[in-house]
């Protein structure tokens, strides 16, 4: 391995596939620390970034490794952290200074069972809402989660693309399943691969305001050595990211940091509906649930149950449209997910006055098969 | 200060590095992070490091603010974790002249594991702490740095914890610079930062610096001056003084001077370069 | 499913296995192991789930072909197996009882044949020759290319001969119709 594009076809673990996935994005800083079941992402970019000039970096806790995809964020590199739950929860502050510096970086959580040191080894999903509300404040953060390993490639790619465009940390939601799971990965040709770059200054130097954004709401940013000689911080600031603690610029910064994303939907947000056109029964799923739900769904229409599935990739922001335009046709939506119940609120929440939300609840360690989720179909088509 | 009709020869010579807009600063009356700050923007001319490749770094904090007021790529992090973003900056673009400067509670209580790792990765950074011996900023709470028996609002009693003799524990785990100063020390400060600025991998300065308002006044020494005078009084430069001599006790000699040059360690950075080197070609 | 204790490379085998399916036969393929303590000591297995079309369920729920190398897998693993599925033993470790009565059963003493070619190490890799013979899931010339680029070049001479072992021990086999 030499070239940091391996076109062609491999054999790849999901923690392989999102590290050369990363790589492939142009991703050349990697600080991390060792985590079951995430530590073959950083073991991985540990063994591919000498060959390619990348900087890797095992440092002494998940604290330090989050603070320093941030650092090398502002130098110009585009960063990446890979941990698992109790990691992810000690990062939680400096996504926080993440969103209000709006730092495009990528952090990669392969979930595991929890609270706590929980199920080291085994699947879940329990860090839907930690992902969206983990950090204090009222704040928006893209969350994207793939089910196997070639939609980690790919979707690792539409971490960072999404990164840079936005100028927020993405967080990659995946989990022990796609994590410890080879499969096919096909590599398109490196010019076939779109990259996103941040929007660089356009205003000379005297001129320039780290935090005055665009008419899209989201500023060009400039990195540190440019001469722009800009300053930043996580306390809440006027356009030119001087301290400003008042109500009044809390106010603005605050609705501006939320609606640049709330007013993207539509080019964040990626779903995949199927079988929807007459469905009286919608599974909704994310990350590797979604191949059994999709599955699920067929074995219904093959007995002649109108049931469809929505997949959504991008968990946050949440779908919440595509909710709500299926909400007016189906009777039931039906969600299993790997936790008690995290997801399910949101579709409930759209859904409510007009469909009925039913949760497959499962607390993780094992992933649900296509026949619990077709029974609940077909149990829910007999009411 | 006005800069729109001084012309710029008028200009003093710190002029460029100031955030004119932003003054008056928040600091206290006989706050040592100014002067500090003050020896640390005075540095680079002396050694010829532009202006366009000094970042300043810090955590949060009294000292914490001053990233908001030098006209350097600044960045006012979180709180303990300056080093490590600082050491993101540094390896993405190894050409800036990366300083974290913050203050004892910052660095040494909540982010003294990144400290301690920092040293012995030799990551090229110039670390200047302002210890104060308190929590300044949010009202006068025991510090790690806080002398035995003084008081804070956290040790109404006085404090029964040893403190932290932090040149012996940079030089311990491994710092190629430790030198200690005062904020009063302005000239010897400035030339240490100076020399300290042209060395390569980790370097640490410890600046004694007063806060008369949430320590001085807790402790015996209220007026704006005092602690100033304790320092002045007390001082004794030792250059190369052994580091696990020199831990500071009131009524004892405050040692000073820069104590470690360590010479032919390798930075951190360096070390990568020189493994890609082995892996690259083939 | 490849199982047997830890170090006998029932991980590997399944991993050469998937490889084959997904790189060398360009089919859709999910490979699963075990992580943690219970892979390190006591019985452990490796799952590989081939298909024309996308794997719906990652893991193996119920195989079709399981490969056992020790008595201790047997015991936990038997019960997996699909009705009408294939059993294979490794005869020089496994003893079966009555429950294997239903399966397809055959017994290839693999680890006594790497024994005698040098390096007990290589049994799962004979495992493989037969596998491929025996299984429609994954062509021989994948097995063999996905062994080649698996296995460290200086072991490469014995693995390969290891395989076709297996092979020839699968081409007996059938001919002579499973036990």
């Amino acid at each position: 391995m030499r070239e940091a594009v391996q076109t062609g076809r491999h054999f790849w673990y999901g923690n392989i596939a999102i590290a050369e996935g990363a790589i492939a994005a142009g991703c050349r800083f990697f600080a991390g620390y060792p985590i079951t079941p995430a530590s073959e992402i950083a073991e991985h970019v540990s063994r591919r970034f000498p060959e390619i000039g990348g900087m890797f970096v095992q440092f002494e806790d998940e604290l330090a490794s989050i603070a320093a995809i941030l650092g090398a964020s502002w130098a110009g590199a585009k960063s990446m952290t890979a941990t698992s739950g109790p990691g992810f929860s000690l990062m939680q502050e400096n996504i926080g200074l993440g969103i209000m510096m709006e730092v495009p970086t990528v952090i990669v959580n392969v979930q595991r069972g929890g609270p706590s040191t929980g199920l080291p080894t085994l699947t879940a999903q329990g860090d839907v809402m930690q992902t969206k509300w983990g950090s204090h404040g009222p704040y928006e953060i893209i969350a994207l989660s793939p089910d196997s390993p070639q939609e980690a490639f790919n979707v690792t790619i539409r971490c960072f693309n999404l990164a840079e465009k936005y100028r927020v940390p993405v967080v990659l939601l995946t989990s022990e399943t796609v994590g410890h799971s080879a499969g096919k990965v096909v590599v398109p040709p490196e010019d076939a691969i779109e990259i996103v770059e941040r929007k660089k200054p356009k205003v000379p130097v005297g001129e320039y305001a780290p935090y005055k954004p665009d008419e899209d709401l989201i500023p060009p940013m400039a990195c540190a050595g440019e001469g722009y000689a800009f300053t930043t911080t996580g306390l809440t600031h006027n356009e030119k990211g001087y301290p400003d603690t008042t109500a009044e610029t809390q106010e603005k910064l605050i609705r501006r940091l939320n609606d640049k994303i709330r007013s993207h939907l539509g080019d964040i947000v990626d779903v995949t509906e199927e079988n929807m056109e007459d469905a009286d029964i919608a599974v909704v799923s994310y990350g590797q649930v979604s191949r059994p739900a999709k599955k699920a769904v067929e074995m219904a229409r093959e007995n002649g149950i109108k049931a469809g599935s929505i997949k959504l990739t991008t968990i946050w922001p949440f779908a919440e449209h595509i909710i709500h335009k299926w909400a007016k046709q189906v009777e039931y939506f039906i969600v299993p997910e790997l936790n008690y119940g995290q997801i399910y609120l949101e579709v409930k929440r759209e859904a409510a006055g007009e469909a009925k939300t039913l949760l497959i609840p499962r607390m993780g360690g094992e992933l649900i098969t296509p026949t619990e989720i077709y029974n609940e179909i077909e149990r829910m088509s007999k009411r | 200060m006005n800069t729109q009709t001084t012309a710029e020869s008028e200009q003093h010579p710190i002029e460029k590095w100031l955030r004119s807009e932003r003054m008056p600063h928040m600091w206290c009356a006989g706050c040592g992070v100014g002067p500090t700050l003050y020896a640390w923007i005075r540095a680079p001319d002396r050694v010829g490091i532009p202006r366009e490749k000094v970042v300043y770094v810090s955590g949060i904090g009294c000292c914490g603010r001053g990233s908001g007021y030098l006209n350097v790529d600044g960045f006012h992090t979180t709180h303990g974790r300056a080093i490590p973003f600082a050491i993101g900056l540094k390896l993405a673009r190894p050409e800036l002249c990366v300083s974290v400067i913050s203050g004892d509670g910052d660095l040494f209580s909540i982010g003294g594991n990144h400290f301690i790792h920092a040293c012995r990765r030799n990551v090229d950074l110039l670390v200047i702490c302002t210890n104060n011996f308190i929590y300044g900023m949010t009202g006068g709470q025991l510090a790690p740095t806080t002398l035995l028996g003084d008081r804070a609002t956290t040790a109404p009693y006085g404090n029964v914890e040893p403190s932290f003799s932090t040149p012996h524990l940079a030089d311990a785990a491994g710092a190629v610079y430790v030198a200690r100063w005062t904020s009063i020390h302005l000239r010897r400060l400035e030339k240490s930062i100076a020399e300290a600025l042209q060395m390569k991998g980790f370097r640490y300065i410890e600046v004694l610096s007063p806060c008369p308002v949430n320590y001085g006044r807790r402790n015996k020494l209220p007026e704006p001056d005092d602690i100033a005078e304790w320092f002045r009084q007390s001082s004794v430069i030792r250059n190369g003084a052994n580091t696990s001599e020199i831990s500071i006790e009131k009524g004892k000699p405050l040692i000073l001077g820069d104590f470690v040059k360590r010479t032919g360690k390798p930075t951190f950075y360096e070390v990568m370069k020189e493994l890609e080197g082995r892996v690259k070609p083939r | 499913m490849f199982a047997g204790f830890g170090g006998q490379g029932v991980v590997t085998a399944g991993y050469i296995t998937g490889q084959a399916a997904a790189v060398y036969d360009d089919r859709e393929c999910s490979f699963t192991r075990v992580y943690g303590p219970e892979a390190r000591g006591s019985a452990c297995y490796s799952g590989v789930v081939v298909d024309e079309e996308e794997i719906d369920y990652p893991y193996l729920l119920n195989p079709e072909i399981m490969v056992i190398m020790s008595q201790e897998a047997y015991e936990k693993f038997l019960s997996k197996l699909a009705d009408g599925g294939l059993l294979i033993i490794d005869s020089s470790i496994v003893r079966l009882d009555e429950r294997a009565e239903k399966y397809k059963r055959y017994n290839v003493p693999a680890t006594q044949i790497a024994e005698k070619m040098g390096a007990r190490v290589v049994a799962n890799v004979v495992m493989l020759g037969f596998v491929g013979r025996i299984w429609r899931g994954v062509s021989v010339d994948g097995l063999r290319e996905s062994v080649k680029a698996t296995v460290p070049t200086r072991h490469l001479d014995l693995n390969l001969r290891a395989f076709e072992r297996g092979i020839e021990l699968a081409e007996k086999a059938i001919e002579s119709a499973p036990a």
